[in-house]
C-alpha cells in the first residue's frame, strides 16, 4: 500500500509554506531548488529546525491530536484518538496504560511502523520540528535509526538469529551509509562496551542465542544507539526480563540517557518502572490520553479517576504478614521431601548431553488453609516444581506426601482418582482453555469423567461461574468470546469444580493487567477464606506474592534458598539472593523501610 | 465488579473470519460451484437424459457431439457418451470421496496416536509411514489391483491404503505441537483419559489441516482411480468410470477425439476444482492470511 501521491506533495508544500512565513528569500531558495527524492531527511534537519514554528526548541518530539483509525469491525473505531504530548529534550517520558490502551500503536505511529490496515487518520507528529505524518517510506526509513530508534519487548525475536551480534550492529550503520567497514567495526565494539557487555571482543562474534535475555536487550540497545539518535523509543523493554535484570536495564537506559542527553519515550504497563525512571508521565486508557504531567505530579497526586484506580491496583510490597484463617486448624496437607527433577536433552551417545537440575532437593510443607508463595526468576525451577506436584511430570527422586500418602511414586492410573483433590490454575488464560470447547464443556468434562452425572455437573458449573463473577450465560459460549481476566476466572472455576484440597496457581495473574490482577487476587483470597483450600502460589512477582501468601519460599537454581513469612522475606531477608531480589523490585520499597527511597 | 455480563448473541461458525476469508477466495468459490454442478449432474443427470448409459444403438456409432439427441456424441458401440460420462462420474466421484474418507480416517488415527503418545510408539508408527512413502505408490496400487479382484470397493480400499501417509504426517506434527499447550495439561489435570484427550480435546483443534489435506486427497484419489482404470486394472467395463472411458478411447484418438477429450475434461475439472477448494481452505484456515 503506497501513500497517495497528493499526500507527499502536501507535506512538501507544508514545509515550503511554513518557511514562506518566515521570509521570502528562504522560500525562493526552496522553490527554485528542485526536490530531490533520494535526499535523506537527516540532511534536511538544519532547515527543518528553522521551520519549526509551532514547536518550541526544547521539544524533541511533539505529538499533536494524533488519531489512528482501526479497520471496520474492530471493537472501536480508533486505536488512538486525539492524543497530544511533548517529549522534552533530555527527558524520559513514560507512556503507561493497560493492554489495548493504544500505547504501542502510538510508538509505532511515531516510527512509521504501523501495520497496513491501521493508519494515522489525523494529527501530527513533529520530530525535531518536522511533521512525519504522511512522509514517504523512503524519507521515513532514513529517519529510523538515525533520528529515532526503537527497542522492543522481546529481544530474542527482534534480533536476527543467523547474524552475529557485531554484524547486526554494523548493519544499522551500513544501512545508512555511515562510516567504513573498519570504523563501523570499532564503533560496534565501542557500543558493546558502552552497554556494559562483558568481554566485548568476544561478544562481537556471538550469536543471539548464546546470550541471556538481559544481554540480548543490551545488544538491542547498542543497535538502537549505533547512529546516536536524538530520540529513543522503548516499547516495554523490560517486561520479558527478570526483576534483577530489569533493574540493570533500567539503570543502563537512564545512564545512557543522561550521558548522551538523549530523549527517551518509554512505554510500560508497570507503575513501578514509571516511578524508577520517568520525568514525565502520560496515562492512556482505551486510546485516549486521560492524564499527563510530571512523574511527581501523576504518581503523588493523580487527578484522573482511572489513574487513581490504576495506581491503587498496583500490587504493593507489604511487609506485613497475612491474617491467617482458622488459626486452630494446622493439619499438614502436603509434605515435600528432597524432591528432584533433572532435565536431560541431547543424546548421551554423542556425548553432547545437557543436564539441568530444574528442581534439586526441595523440601517444604504446607498446612491446610494456608498459602505458600514460591517466587523466583525464570529458570529457577518454580514452574517445574508446580508441574511435579500435580504430576504433569514425573519426579526423579524424593517424595510428595499428600494427606499422608506418597503420590510421587504413583502411576498415572493410580493417581487419577486423586486428581480432583489437587487442581491447578494455569498462567496463560488464552492457551489453557480449549478453543473448540464451550465453557460449559470445559467445566463439566472433568467431573463427568470422574462419574458425576452431567446435570449435577452443569448445575455446579453455572453456580461456580456466577461465583467467580461471570454471567451464567457464559456456560454456552466459547473461550475466545472472553477477555483475559474473564478467561482466568473460567480457569479458576474449572479448578474449583471438584472442591479441591490443594490449588496450585502457576503465575496465575502474571499475564493480566494490574487492575484485573487485583480482582483475581481478591477472588482467590475470597475463595480460600470460603473453602479453606490450601494454595501454592507460584510467581515471579514478589509484590504479588506479598499480597496473598502466608509464607514465601524463594527459589534459585532449583533450590529453596530461603523460606519464611513475608515480613522476614521482604524486611529482613537472610540470604543474599533474596536481598538482591527484593532490592530489584522497581519503584518501591516496603513501607517499613522508607530510608531506601532516598538513594536510587 | 461481581457480574461481568456478556450480552452479545453467541457467535456462530459462519460469522468466523475463516468463512469470510474463504468467501473472498474466488478460485475456491469457482471450485465449489464446479463440484456442486458435477455432483448434481451425476446424481440427477442420468434420469434427465433421453438415453440410458447401456443402451446400444449400432446405427449411431461414432456420432460426433451435438448430433441429434446425443449431446456429447456416441462411443464405438453407439452408446450415448453424455449418459456414460455422468454414470462414470458417479463411480469416479464416489470412489474419490470414499477413498478420501477412508485414507483420512487411517491417517488421522495413526497421526493422533503417534503425535500424542510419542516415544517408541510414535517412532514405530512414523517409521511405518516412512515405509509406505518410500514405496512408489503407483506400483503398489497396480500390484495390488492386479492380484485382487477389481471392484469399486476394492479400488477405493487400495487407493486409501496407499494415500493415508500424508494425512498421518500432517496430523502427527499438528498434534505434537498441540499436546504441549496448556489446555491439554489442564485436561490431564482434571483427570481425563488418554483417549478422551486425544480425540475430544486435541483432534477438534487439528481439524483445519485435516480438512485441507482431505480436499486435496479427493483430487488425488480421483486421479489415481483414473490411472488404474486407464491401465485396465481398475473399474471394469461395462461399469463406466472416467478412467476406463479414456482407456476405451485410445484407439480412436484420431478418428473420434471427443471420446478422449470429454472424459479427460471431466477429470481435469474435478481435480482442479478440488485443488482450488483445498487452496482456499488452506488460506482460509491460516490466520496469518488475515489482512483484515
Amino acid at each position: 500500500m503506497s501513500q497517495p501521491p497528493t499526500k507527499e506533495w502536501q507535506v512538501e508544500r507544508q514545509i515550503v509554506d511554513l518557511s514562506k512565513e518566515r521570509g521570502n528569500a528562504k522560500s525562493q531558495r526552496l522553490e527554485s531548488q528542485p526536490y530531490d527524492r533520494t535526499r535523506l531527511i537527516g540532511e534536511d534537519l538544519p532547515m527543518a529546525s528553522d521551520v519549526q514554528a509551532a514547536v518550541p526548541a526544547d521539544v524533541a518530539l511533539s505529538v499533536r491530536d494524533l488519531s489512528v483509525s482501526l479497520p471496520e469491525g474492530m471493537e472501536r473505531a480508533y486505536a488512538v484518538e486525539n492524543v497530544s504530548f511533548d517529549l522534552k529534550r533530555g527527558q524520559i517520558l513514560c507512556i503507561i496504560g493497560e493492554s489495548g490502551s493504544g500505547k504501542s500503536v502510538t510508538a509505532n505511529a511515531i516510527m512509521g511502523l504501523l501495520p497496513k490496515a491501521i493508519r494515522v487518520s489525523s494529527g501530527a507528529v513533529h520530530l525535531n520540528g518536522m511533521n512525519i505524518v504522511g512522509l514517504s517510506p523512503i524519507k521515513l526509513r532514513s529517519l529510523r535509526g538515525r533520528v529515532v530508534s526503537m527497542i522492543f519487548q522481546d529481544p530474542l525475536s527482534a534480533l536476527n538469529p543467523l547474524m552475529t551480534v557485531g554484524a547486526q550492529i554494523e548493519e544499522v550503520m551500513a544501512a545508512h551509509d555511515v562510516g567504513t567497514p573498519k570504523s563501523r567495526r570499532s564503533r560496534a565494539v565501542d557500543l558493546l562496551i558502552e552497554v556494559g557487555l562483558p568481554d566485548p571482543q568476544l561478544m562481537y562474534h556471538q550469536y543471539p542465542f548464546r546470550l541471556s535475555g538481559g544481554q540480548r536487550q543490551r545488544v538491542m540497545i547498542a543497535m538502537a544507539l549505533a547512529l546516536e539518535p536524538a530520540i529513543l523509543i522503548a516499547d516495554e523493554p523490560t517486561t520479558a526480563l527478570d526483576v534483577t535484570t530489569q533493574a540493570q536495564i533500567l539503570q543502563l537506559i537512564r545512564d545512557i540517557q543522561r550521558r548522551k542527553g538523549m530523549s527517551v519515550m518509554f512505554i510500560t504497563h508497570d507503575f513501578g518502572v514509571v516511578a524508577e525512571i520517568a520525568d514525565y508521565v502520560v496515562v492512556m486508557e482505551k486510546g485516549h490520553c486521560v492524564e499527563q504531567g510530571t512523574a511527581e505530579q501523576v504518581l503523588k497526586s493523580p487527578s484522573h479517576l482511572y489513574t487513581r484506580r490504576l495506581i491503587a491496583a498496583v500490587p504493593r510490597l507489604t511487609g506485613k504478614d497475612r491474617v491467617a484463617l482458622q488459626p486452630a486448624d494446622r493439619t499438614s496437607i502436603l509434605k515435600v521431601e528432597c524432591l528432584a527433577k533433572t532435565y536431560r536433552s541431547g543424546s548421551s551417545f554423542f556425548g553432547r548431553q545437557r543436564i539441568v537440575a530444574a528442581v534439586n532437593g526441595v523440601t517444604f510443607d504446607l498446612a491446610s488453609g494456608r498459602t505458600l508463595g514460591v517466587v523466583g526468576e525464570s529458570g529457577s525451577g518454580k514452574s517445574s516444581l508446580g508441574r511435579l506436584l500435580i504430576k504433569l511430570m514425573d519426579s526423579d527422586s524424593g517424595s510428595i506426601l499428600f494427606e499422608g500418602r506418597d503420590i510421587a511414586a504413583l502411576s498415572e492410573a493410580e493417581f487419577r482418582p486423586l486428581r480432583p483433590k489437587i487442581q491447578m490454575i494455569f498462567q496463560d488464560p488464552f492457551a489453557s482453555l480449549n478453543p473448540r470447547s464451550t465453557v460449559g464443556q470445559i467445566l463439566t468434562v472433568g467431573p463427568v469423567a470422574h462419574g458425576m452425572p452431567y446435570g449435577e455437573a452443569a448445575e455446579r458449573a453455572r453456580e461456580l461461574l456466577s461465583h467467580v463473577g461471570l454471567d451464567s450465560g457464559a456456560f454456552d459460549r466459547y473461550p475466545h468470546e472472553f477477555s483475559g481476566g474473564q478467561r482466568q476466572r473460567i480457569g479458576i472455576a474449572r479448578a474449583l469444580m471438584f472442591k479441591p484440597k490443594l490449588l496450585i496457581a502457576d503465575e496465575a495473574v502474571s499475564a493480566l493487567d494490574v487492575s484485573i490482577q487485583a480482582q483475581i487476587l481478591k477472588l482467590l483470597d475470597q475463595i480460600q477464606r470460603e473453602t479453606g483450600v490450601s494454595m501454592i502460589f507460584i510467581t515471579h512477582d514478589l509484590r504479588v506474592a506479598s499480597q496473598i501468601c502466608d509464607e514465601i519460599a524463594v527459589m534459585h537454581r532449583g533450590h529453596i534458598v530461603e523460606r519464611g513469612p513475608p515480613s522476614q522475606i521482604f524486611l529482613d531477608p537472610k540470604s543474599n539472593y533474596t536481598r538482591e531480589l527484593v532490592a530489584a523490585i522497581p519503584g518501591e520499597q516496603p513501607a517499613q523501610a522508607p530510608q531506601h527511597l532516598a538513594n536510587p | 465488579m461481581t457480574a461481568i455480563a456478556a450480552h452479545l448473541p453467541p457467535t456462530r461458525w459462519w460469522h468466523s473470519r475463516a468463512v469470510y476469508r474463504f468467501m473472498r477466495h474466488h478460485l475456491a468459490l469457482v471450485g465449489i460451484a464446479m463440484i456442486t454442478l458435477l455432483v448434481l449432474a451425476c446424481t440427477i443427470g442420468p434420469y434427465a437424459l433421453p438415453y440410458d448409459s447401456l443402451h446400444i444403438d449400432l446405427r449411431a456409432r461414432f456420432a460426433p457431439p451435438l448430433s441429434g439427441h446425443h449431446y456429447f456424441g456416441t462411443d464405438p458401440l453407439g452408446r450415448d457418451l453424455a449418459a456414460r460420462l455422468l454414470m462414470a462420474g458417479r463411480v469416479s466421484l464416489l470412489v474419490g470421496f470414499s477413498a478420501m474418507l477412508l485414507s483420512t480416517l487411517i491417517g488421522t488415527l495413526v497421526g493422533v496416536t503417534a503425535g500424542y503418545r510419542g516415544g517408541w510408539i510414535g517412532a514405530a508408527l512414523m517409521r511405518v509411514v516412512d515405509g509406505f512413502l518410500s514405496y512408489p505408490s503407483i506400483f503398489l496400487v497396480l500390484a495390488l489391483a492386479a492380484t485382487l479382484r477389481p471392484s469399486p470397493v476394492m479400488i477405493t480400499v487400495i487407493i486409501a491404503v496407499t494415500s493415508w501417509m500424508e494425512t498421518a504426517r500432517i496430523v502427527e506434527a499438528e498434534v505434537r505441537s498441540l499436546r504441549e499447550r496448556e489446555f491439554v495439561q489442564a485436561a490431564r489435570m482434571v483427570g481425563l483419559s488418554r483417549r478422551h484427550i486425544m480425540f475430544r480435546e486435541i483432534l477438534p483443534n487439528a481439524m483445519g489441516p485435516i480438512i485441507v489435506a482431505a480436499s486435496l486427497a479427493v483430487a488425488r484419489a480421483i486421479l489415481l482411480e483414473a490411472y488404474i482404470s486407464f491401465l485396465g486394472y481398475g473399474i471394469q467395463p461395462p461399469l463406466p468410470s472416467w478412467g476406463n472411458m479414456l482407456n476405451g478411447a485410445q484407439q480412436y484418438l484420431a478418428s473420434a477425439p471427443w471420446l478422449a477429450i470429454i472424459p479427460g475434461a471431466a477429470i481435469t475439472i474435478a481435480v482442479t476444482s478440488f485443488n482450488f477448494i483445498g487452496d482456499g481452505l488452506r488460506d482460509a484456515l491460516d490466520v496469518r492470511n488475515d489482512h483484515f
